[in-house]
């Protein structure tokens, strides 16, 4: 991961090229600036490479070739890199593991919560606080196998907020949520952006998440169309966002 | 007289010597079998065990010391299996049945042709606890206290890795040393459990334990410690019986490890019917204080 200087995006992609094999690459030439504060959803279909490129963005996957680069920015006393949250699709997760929501949560500071394998007093305090704030406090002692689609999420989201990141990536995050229990969840990250969390989205739905973001990335191994809803989903590019004729 | 009876392999310098071995490794072996059970790597055990009897087979013909030819071929065999998951998209269980066995019949080849072997490499099939040498003991002792340290100062980051390894490695954890270590760790455990259980043997060891303790409790450190004390018990009285039923030892511990099981899966079965049953009585009458949206199976 590298640093860029001090500008007003948080986020800046160069010629991003990766793939899992050598002949065929799944982000084919991504160029993408990243303003700080925005909220930016990326809409494509399954296979289109969403997720890879929010892997590459947080450092799981190194690209073949061109910079991701986050902007360092200054604050009272010094100079600060960004602060990465990051929550992974949910399916990935083994939901019989025999772990409480608590836990979970704390692996956000895992390093930041003393050496001993407990869970620190101050570190608690902390959890308990973010758990308050998305409205989960009363599940923090349950196993996460008792959880449903919507808690699983915001366990999921207060893991990713819990060491005050100045940037959140969320791997389709609304998957699999009725639309009540979206829009709850739309409202959430929408109140943590207000506060001026950037925040970074891939979605495969529409109507129900796209159209309701302020800024939408077309995505399809490389960027089909990006700007406002109304302008860019226009039925051209969700036909060749989505491989149809 | 019956207790006398009872209390009569204690009178043995040599089986003193054996049970407190047995417990050592019986415990450590319940522990780390958590992270194995829990990583869904049941089989590395097995697989390890069997790659670092052909390790100890080398080792001991061409003259080096039996444990370090014993760690350095486990943990290659640890490296290896990882490798060729990463680069080849060949499943784990798939690069442990070949990587492994290679190297148990590599073993099994240069024992039967090497002619006088200075070490009872049966006892390494198949466990013999009057193998057990003073240097082994000190070495065993030794193994366990590296491997109590490691869990307890690396839990944060395991804990992390098996549970959500590519969020873990967003968050600087360095995964790949932690699965370096922790292959160093099973190997070194593997290593130190040779002698008393035998490699055939010790993948039962390692896993009966976790896999009852996780039957018994959702709680990930209450099952740290469950499955530590089901080791304990499993491999006191293996030895304890073994001495009645002039038994190997390595064997009758596994049994042990298989019995517990058995009695652990119709407890829980029976518990699962009393509260099936406690709760058709009751499902219309409790106050639910749940969350919204949380499910609860009655």
């Amino acid at each position: 991961m590298m640093y860029m200087k001090s500008s007003e995006n948080i986020l800046s992609l160069k010629n991003i090229l990766f793939g899992y094999d050598y002949h065929s690459p799944v982000i084919d030439g991504v160029t993408l600036d990243v303003a700080k504060g925005s909220f930016i959803g990326i809409l494509g279909p399954s296979g289109s490479g969403k997720s890879t490129l929010l892997k590459l963005i947080v450092g799981i996957h190194n690209p073949w070739s061109g910079q991701i680069l986050f902007s360092k920015y200054e604050t009272d006393k010094n100079i600060k890199y960004p602060i990465i949250g990051y929550s992974p699709q949910v399916d990935v997760i083994d939901w019989s593991f025999p772990i409480t929501v608590r836990e979970v949560v704390s692996m956000g500071i895992w390093n930041k919560s003393g050496f001993f394998p407990w869970i620190t007093k101050s570190s608690r305090t902390k959890i308990d606080v973010i758990l308050k704030n998305l409205g989960i406090y009363g599940l923090a002692d349950h196993q996460i196998k008792q959880l449903s689609g919507g808690e699983q999420k915001r366990v999921f989201l207060a893991r990713a907020l819990i060491h005050d990141p100045d940037i959140v990536i969320l791997d389709e995050p609304t998957a699999g949520l009725d639309n009540m229990n979206k829009n709850k969840f739309l409202q959430l990250l929408i109140n943590l952006n207000l506060r001026g969390i950037t925040i970074i989205l891939s979605t495969h739905d529409i109507d129900g998440i796209a159209k309701k973001l302020p800024w939408v990335i077309c995505f399809n191994k490389s960027i089909i169309s990006q700007g406002s809803p109304s302008t860019t989903l226009s039925e051209s590019a969700i036909y060749r966002t989505y491989n149809l004729k | 007289m019956a207790i006398d009876f009872l209390f009569q392999p204690f009178q043995y310098e040599f089986f003193i010597h054996a049970i407190i071995v047995s417990i050592i490794i019986g415990g450590i072996c319940g522990l780390l079998g958590v992270y194995i059970v829990l990583r869904g790597m049941s089989y590395i055990g097995h697989g390890m065990s069997h790659a670092i009897f052909g390790g100890a087979v080398i080792s001991n013909i061409v003259g080096i010391g039996f444990y370090i030819g014993a760690a350095v071929w486990g943990i290659l065999s640890g490296l290896l299996i990882t490798e060729i998951n990463k680069r080849y998209k060949i499943k784990n269980d798939a690069a442990i049945g070949v990587v492994t066995t290679a190297g148990f019949a590599l073993g099994v080849f240069l024992m039967s042709t090497n002619q006088a072997p200075s070490r009872n490499f049966e006892a390494l099939l198949f466990g013999n606890i009057l193998a057990v040498t003073d240097l082994d003991f000190i070495i065993i002792s030794i193994i366990s206290v590296i491997t109590i340290s490691f869990i307890f100062f690396f839990q944060k980051k395991l804990l992390f890795t098996i549970f959500d390894r590519e969020t873990a490695k967003v968050y600087g954890v360095n995964t790949g040393r932690i699965d370096l270590l922790f292959s160093f760790i099973l190997a070194i455990v593997v290593i130190a459990a040779m002698n008393s259980i035998g490699v055939t043997l010790l993948a039962a060891a390692i896993i009966a334990p976790a896999i009852s303790a996780r039957l018994l409790t959702n709680n990930f450190f209450k099952m740290l410690i469950i499955s530590t004390i089901i080791g304990i018990i499993n491999s006191f009285f293996g030895m304890y019986s073994s001495f009645f039923l002039d038994s190997p030892s390595g064997a009758t511990i596994v049994l042990f490890g298989t019995g517990s099981f058995i009695l652990v899966i119709i407890y829980s079965q029976l518990k699962k019917f009393h509260h099936m049953h406690f709760h058709a009585d009751r499902k219309h009458s409790h106050i639910h204080t749940h969350s919204e949206e949380h499910r609860h199976e009655h």
